[in-house]
């Protein structure tokens, strides 16, 4: 016991020098053994300092820009502007900046832009509205009873793999060209995405937890209030993002087959005319659209998920 | 319930215990796990658990919590109304503050008030308002002990609840679990793979052995103990040895093959004759 004592303190001290006085005493012996000790002072804690930089290098992308994200964009705006003002592209083509940007004025104040996009806005929130209401319903029903996953599941996995835009020439012999089919197809877009993310995050949930709650003595309610449904809310999120964009993917789409009214339509019409203008003004509203939602989605988990944000940081 | 025929027993036997198991069998796929354990845990005691990976102390834990439904097997098993369990991990959720999260299942008007109480009883006022995942391991873990006093359980179990927390928190836990057994008096039954917390901690040492009792242990030695306690190491030794480790640190004959889990402690014995005759009060199988 006693004569192992100096063998084993050694390597158990070792490793708490600091790394720096151990680089410092590495280079410092060094220049020892060289002969010139005056002139190589500086040399070693110059190699000293290296030495502990060169341990601390840094492998991530470091700091962040700022605006970092407006950058890309505005450098491709810049470019069009400069391309336009030197007669580089062809405005029947790719009209210049400031002509989109006072067509898009010409076209709110006379009343057809607003009116475009109050009709796109509502055809989109309420064929969401109905999508996310039934995504959810299904998805908790499926989720959190072994009927309902039998009676639902399998039959929503069957609906998502039909391509959904493949349906519209059936619901528009049965719904009729108007609003409704419109409604129907966005409100079908909508619902896979929610209810195939918030199953899978229901009936994910972390047999831990489940483990907790029965040694506690939870109620089923109340098993399902503080665990499952808090526990399946990111994926839920996961899916309403999802969601969210292709209800726009899909509105684009409607309006441009099959409608008489809408920015699609607009747009539709234009192309007809050969007006570019007016069809970027409306893929710059589509986008502004996108954006807005997108980000009051992000807004939203942010803040209802703000538990998450302690984890990983 | 006629246990002791024949035997006149002390009062302490006498009332009725927090837990008894009797032939409890458990298997898994074909494989017997617990092969008929026969066990009484006296209201109050502080009772450990050792065995090897495998060995079904954590299937005998599970049984006794009444978390194995499933799982096929046999046998009798009484346990008190109050339990409440600490995992390995704190299993705290994520999504709920820290006294959410220790209120839990807690009805009444004075649950927040209790669960107050409770994270001060293991030094956690203060951050009741934290977020699970901004606390530290060790803080994790006593949150989850406060989750499972609020309960004022009579029996409290206790899945390896250590085995993830470094070594210097994992001193300072088994203090503090040590002070709420002493205040609040639950019966515990605490599953470890560490011998060392076993002898320093529990008032009776058992050893889970091919899916029995093998060995039953009573630490007659006052509270609290010094892990340096020269007297512990009798104890010690006897463990490992019913764990088929010796401490001799060569390997021996009756090792068996997969390693076990437990290492033997530094705190050195010679370990080659260790004197079974002055470990005081082996009550071998007295239930």
């Amino acid at each position: 016991m006693t004569h192992l004592l100096p063998d084993s303190a050694a390597p158990a001290a070792a490793p708490t020098v600091p790394r720096a006085a151990a680089a410092t005493a590495t280079a410092s012996s060094a220049s020892a053994a060289t002969s010139a000790p005056s002139a190589s002072a500086g040399a070693v804690s110059a190699g000293a300092a290296s030495a502990a930089r060169r341990r601390g290098r840094r492998l991530g992308p470091g700091k962040r820009l700022p605006a970092a994200r407006l950058i890309g964009p505005l450098l491709v705006l810049a470019v069009w502007a400069i391309a336009s003002a030197a007669g580089q592209l062809d405005p029947g083509a790719i009209p210049a900046p400031w002509t989109v940007l006072h067509t898009g004025a010409r076209l709110w104040t006379d009343g057809t832009l607003p009116s475009d996009m109050l009709t796109s806005l509502r055809r989109a929130g309420i064929g969401f509205t109905i999508g996310l209401t039934g995504g959810v319903l299904l998805a908790l029903a499926s989720g959190l009873s072994r009927t309902g996953e039998a009676l639902i599941d399998g039959t929503v996995q069957l609906n998502r793999a039909i391509p959904t835009l493949g349906l519209i020439p059936l619901l528009i012999l049965w719904l009729g060209i108007g609003e409704t089919f419109k409604i129907a197809i966005i409100a079908i877009v909508v619902y896979i995405p929610v209810y195939l993310n918030l199953h899978s995050a229901l009936s994910g949930i972390d047999s831990r937890f489940v483990e907790l709650a029965e040694v506690i003595g939870l109620r089923r309610w109340e098993f399902v209030r503080q665990v499952v449904i808090p526990g399946a809310l990111p994926g839920f999120f996961v899916g309403l993002r999802l969601a969210v964009t292709s209800s726009w993917l899909s509105l684009v789409v409607l309006e441009q087959i099959n409608a008489t009214s809408g920015l699609g339509y607009m747009m539709f019409q234009a192309q007809n005319y050969g007006q570019s203008d007016v069809i970027i003004v409306g893929l710059i509203v589509y986008g502004v659209f996108g954006l807005i939602s997108d980000t009051l989605v992000r807004l939203i988990e942010r803040r209802v998920l703000s538990w998450r944000r302690t984890l990983g940081h | 319930m006629a246990a002791n025929p024949g035997t006149l027993t002390a009062p302490a036997e006498l009332a009725e215990p927090a837990v008894r198991l009797s032939g409890l069998t458990r298997s898994f796929a074909g494989r017997t796990v617990l092969d008929g354990v026969d066990l009484d845990i006296p209201a109050g005691q502080f009772t450990a658990l050792l065995g090897h990976s495998g060995s079904g102390k954590s299937t005998l834990l599970r049984a006794v919590a009444g978390l194995d439904h499933g799982v096929a097997g046999s046998g009798e098993l009484a346990a008190p109304e109050r339990v409440s369990m600490v995992f390995q991990d704190s299993r705290l959720l994520p999504w709920r503050r820290v006294l959410d999260n220790v209120v839990l299942g807690l009805k009444g008007r004075e649950a927040r008030e209790r669960g107050r109480a409770a994270l001060a009883e293991v030094g956690l006022a203060g951050r009741e308002n934290a977020w699970p995942g901004e606390l530290s391991g060790g803080e994790a873990q006593r949150a989850a002990l406060a989750r499972s006093l609020v309960w004022e359980p009579e029996l409290l179990l206790a899945d390896e609840p250590f085995g993830a927390l470094d070594a210097l928190t994992r001193l300072r836990m088994h203090g503090l679990l040590r002070e709420l057994w002493e205040r609040h008096r639950p019966s515990v039954l605490l599953v470890t793979h560490d011998v060392d917390e076993a002898v320093v901690l529990a008032d009776r040492v058992l050893v889970l052995e091919r899916g029995r009792i093998g060995l039953s242990l009573t630490i007659d030695l006052p509270q609290p103990r010094s892990y340096r306690d020269p007297r512990l190491d009798t104890y010690r030794t006897r463990l490992l040895s019913a764990l088929g480790v010796e401490e001799t640190g060569g390997p021996e004959g009756a090792q068996p093959a997969d390693a076990p889990d437990t290492e033997a402690p530094g705190t050195g014995a010679p370990g080659t004759d260790a004197p079974d005759t002055d470990a005081a009060d082996t009550d071998g199988d007295d239930q």
